[in-house]
């Protein structure tokens, strides 16, 4: 069974550049959709500024896009405001790994049950190509001019870390592979986190197309992600060889899993409110 | 009638159960009671203390002077002695000293020992305090029932009988009263209006002295089926309410100066977004930490100015715990209605002091949440900021109706929410939501009025002064002092009609206000044009008592 992948065409104009990484993340995200057999009105979109956080504009769904470096908290509290939404937040390196670095260490120890697409270009686009924390240490950009003087950012290594419960890799060039990903990502319980190698042709002359295709391979079939000193060994690797698949597994409670008043009963949208039922509340200040 | 006791200690000697105790057991009698906090910023030591109110008339602030100590520290002695009335009692144990006529030393500890229960030893003193002020310790078992098992009511009693019997009355007052009241502070009211205005979602970072609403309400959330989560940060707190609001529920979030700092990029998305949001300040000194666990009324500027560019927003400043209550209520329907991010202010003074007061109405009280429905949307895409006579769109819940998505954006959007940079739409859109201001002018409510009906001195307050002013009022005009006070509570957008009526006939205007400048007086001058004569400003930290604003007045005024 799957929905009509047209339903998530978004009639908003575009605003990325031609050969844009994006343009593979927003088609496998649809495609991941449809094939999940969802529709547009289930599912929110949530997102921080930057180019890739302009993804909500261009996939028909609901939609949040807010402010730099926030696309998670709203994601977070809509999810405990209506716990059947599925929910996505897709933003960018920048925006996930710098600005709003705080919010990714504390919702994946909530473990909430979010899909986290992270357009990792290795660079700020929508600013014009400054570092960013993925940005390859020595890189010169247009702000560090004599390069990046800060060791990289690893966010695989980082989620294991934390005890992420779903890490993955994909690359934005190989639609297939991203869409099993998200699909992945979205069917599991808990915070997934996926990294997707993201090619900015216009600002990232380093980080090409070419350069993560000569990287890239498949994590093999009989690699157990549940073993977390395997999966830290994989992190490592990234100069000659990136590995791409769900590299990191843990199966724990969800956020919503850890609260009866949630998880016990419908929807909190769907609660009865009514000033009375505060009076017992009252009763306890005689 | 009215009497003042002080229980001074260190931090962790007992004084907040000591004091809780007492209250209690003044209201149990039909005393009405106002009891306020002293407390430093740290978790041990210092000098910490309790100034509690009692009488046969209703009290709205604290008094200089005292009737009675109780004494868990060498300090409280030392540091209150001078505000002790000549025929005033200082209780202490037997390890404190003064050469002090006025200190009556009982062995509290050894007794209490020999109840087998040395937690109960201030119990003792309370038994003391009652007989000192001649009150009986009759019919109080319930209030100690409330509080802890059999056994330990039971000592406590003894504890009470023990103290009661060691001493001699003093004074001699008695309320003919019952004791229907609730005892409640600012924060617990604005918890309490919450819960009952619908609140489903409370995200926060703890930070005094606006950590009591949240701890309040964190406490209750699984009896009352919501969400309580304490955040990785400010900024989180309040994108999490955001997100929570946007998907279809009533939210909140709380914090002092510094959080509020933090959550000021979030009003600005609040904003442009139209996502409704009740964002509650407990103002403190600052600048940046400032001092901790004191009062001011220093953020008016701030938080009417709060985020870059104009929209509409409102700010209520809640004058005391049965106005916190109703406000909140109120800020909660006001924030659905317009689509808006209503700021409600308050501070240490109204968040920690306790006051009895006759319960709150719920028939008074409604949850109004304005949303649309399929019907009212039409067909084709859902427009979630479409062009409308009064520049509200419909708002519907996310996932709610078949085919129908929502789109809230941070950018400037057209009617669908997609990014739009026109020069058409953006006028468009900041008409639309700057129209929404006309509407809450209208909603606005007037300050409140005390005093003659036409005084020649006005005071001018807001907040949590309201208390004082009303006693300082009643003192003045008992001497045919032509005064009267106009309160704000609400405070953006600036009413005006009650200042233009008094402002106009009275001879000398003066702000009273917790900050250096006079906020209130500027902003008064900026929206009105009125200057104010004379101001009577403190900014140290401590709030201005009904008899030292009396005072001011005569001193500096009259
Ligand atoms: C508070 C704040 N600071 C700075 C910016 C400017 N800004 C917008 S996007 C961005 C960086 C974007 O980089 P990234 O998140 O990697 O997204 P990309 O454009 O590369 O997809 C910056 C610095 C902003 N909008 N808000
Ligand atoms: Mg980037």
């Amino acid at each position: 069974m799957a929905t009509d992948i047209k339903l998530f065409e978004s009639k908003s104009e575009n605003s990325w550049c031609p050969g844009c990484g994006n343009f593979g993340i927003v088609n496998a995200l649809k495609k991941a959709f449809s094939e999940l057999d969802l529709l547009p009105h289930n599912i929110l979109i949530a997102s921080g500024i930057g180019q890739a956080a302009k993804t909500p504009h261009y996939v028909n769904a609901n939609g949040f896009n807010g402010l730099h470096g926030r696309g998670i908290p709203p994601a977070v509290g809509a999810k405990i405001a209506n716990k059947d939404l599925r929910v996505i937040v897709t933003s960018g390196d920048g925006d996930s790994y710098g600005e709003g670095g705080n919010h990714l260490i504390h919702n994946i120890r909530r473990n909430i049950d979010i899909t986290h697409l992270v357009h990792n270009n290795q660079i700020y686009g929508l600013t014009k190509g400054q570092g960013s924390p993925t940005t390859g240490k020595g890189h010169k950009t247009s702000m560090q001019f004599e390069g990046v003087y800060a060791d990289e950012f690893n966010p695989i290594a980082f989620a294991i870390s934390l005890g992420c419960s779903f890490v993955a890799r994909s690359f934005s060039a190989d639609k297939d592979h991203l869409s099993e990903m998200i699909k992945a990502g979205m069917e599991h319980n808990g915070y997934a986190l996926i990294d997707i190698l993201q090619p900015c042709v216009t600002f990232n002359k380093i980080n090409t197309y070419k350069w993560y295709k000569d990287r890239v391979y498949y994590i093999e079939d009989d690699y157990n992600p549940y073993d977390k000193v395997e999966a830290f060994k994989k992190s490592q690797e990234w100069e000659n060889k990136i590995p791409i698949g769900v590299i990191y597994k843990e199966d724990k409670p969800t956020f919503i899993d850890r609260i009866p008043q949630i998880k016990d009963n419908p929807p909190l949208i769907n609660k009865k409110l009514d000033p009375k039922n505060a009076i017992k509340f009252m009763e306890e200040f005689k | 009638m009215k009497y003042n006791i002080l229980v001074g200690g260190a931090a962790g000697q007992g004084m907040s159960t000591i004091s809780t105790l007492l209250q209690k057991v003044l209201k149990r009698k039909g005393f009405y009671v106002f009891a306020n906090k002293d407390y430093m910023s740290r978790v041990r030591g210092g000098h910490n203390f309790v100034q509690i109110r009692f009488g046969t008339t209703p009290i709205t602030s604290h008094h200089p002077t005292l009737d009675a100590i109780i004494a868990l520290d060498q300090s409280t002695i030392d540091n209150h002695i001078n505000r002790l009335n000549n025929n005033g009692i200082i209780i202490c144990d037997t390890d404190l000293n003064s050469e002090d006529k006025r200190v009556i030393q009982i062995p509290m500890r050894k007794l209490s020992r020999e109840i087998k229960n040395p937690r109960v030893f201030g119990s003792i003193g309370i038994g003391a305090l009652l007989k000192i002020f001649g009150i009986s310790i009759d019919n109080i078992e319930p209030v100690l029932r409330k509080r802890f098992d059999k056994n330990t009511s039971q000592a406590n009693l003894e504890a009470f009988k023990k103290g009661h019997e060691l001493v001699e009355s003093h004074f001699n007052i008695n309320s003919n009263n019952e004791d229907n009241h609730i005892i409640i502070n600012g924060n617990q009211a604005i918890a309490l209006g919450a819960i009952a205005g619908g609140v489903t979602f409370y995200s926060a970072y703890p930070m005094t002295p606006s950590t009591s609403v949240m701890t309040y309400l964190s406490k209750k959330q699984q009896e009352a089926g919501i969400l309580v989560e304490q955040a990785e940060d400010e900024i989180a707190a309040i994108n999490m309410a955001l997100g929570a609001s946007y998907a279809g529920i009533r939210s909140m979030t709380g914090t002092s100066g510094g959080g509020f700092s933090l959550m000021v990029e979030g009003i600005g998305l609040g904003a442009v977004a139209e996502i409704p949001l009740v964002i509650v300040n407990v103002q403190r000194p600052g600048p940046a930490t400032g001092l901790p666990t004191r009062t001011a009324q220093c953020d008016l500027d701030f938080v009417i100015s709060a985020s870059q560019d104009d929209f509409p927003k409102m700010v209520i400043a809640v004058r005391n715990p049965e106005d916190a209550f109703y406000q909140t209520v109120r800020a909660l329907n006001l924030a659905e209605k317009y689509q808006i991010q209503v700021i409600i202010l308050s501070d240490q003074y109204l968040a920690d002091y306790n006051q009895t007061i006759k319960p709150y109405n719920f028939d008074e009280i409604s949850i109004d949440r304005y949303l649309s429905s399929k019907d009212d949307i039409g067909e084709g895409f859902y427009k979630r900021y479409k062009f409308t006579e009064n520049g509200i769109s419909p708002r519907i819940i996310p996932s709610t109706i078949e085919s129908k998505t929502v789109l809230g954006d941070s950018h400037e959007h057209n009617e669908i929410g997609f990014v739009d940079e026109s020069i058409e739409n953006r006028i468009a859109m900041m008409n639309k939501r700057m129209k929404r201001i006309s509407l809450l002018k209208s909603e606005i409510q007037e300050p409140e009025y005390i005093g003659v009906e036409n005084p020649e001195i006005l005071l001018l307050g807001w907040g949590s002064t309201h208390g004082s002013l009303l006693e300082a009022v009643e003192l003045l005009a008992n001497e045919s002092i032509k005064i009267g006070a106009l309160i704000f509570g609400d405070i953006w957008p600036l009413p005006t009609g009650q200042l233009e009526y008094y402002g106009t006939n009275s001879k000398t205007i003066v702000n009273v206000e917790h900050n250096f400048t006079g906020q209130l007086a500027n902003l008064i001058a900026q929206e009105t044009g009125f200057k104010c004569d004379k101001s009577i400003l403190r900014y140290d930290g401590r709030q201005l008592s009904g008899t030292d604003i009396y005072n001011k007045v005569k001193k500096e005024v009259l």
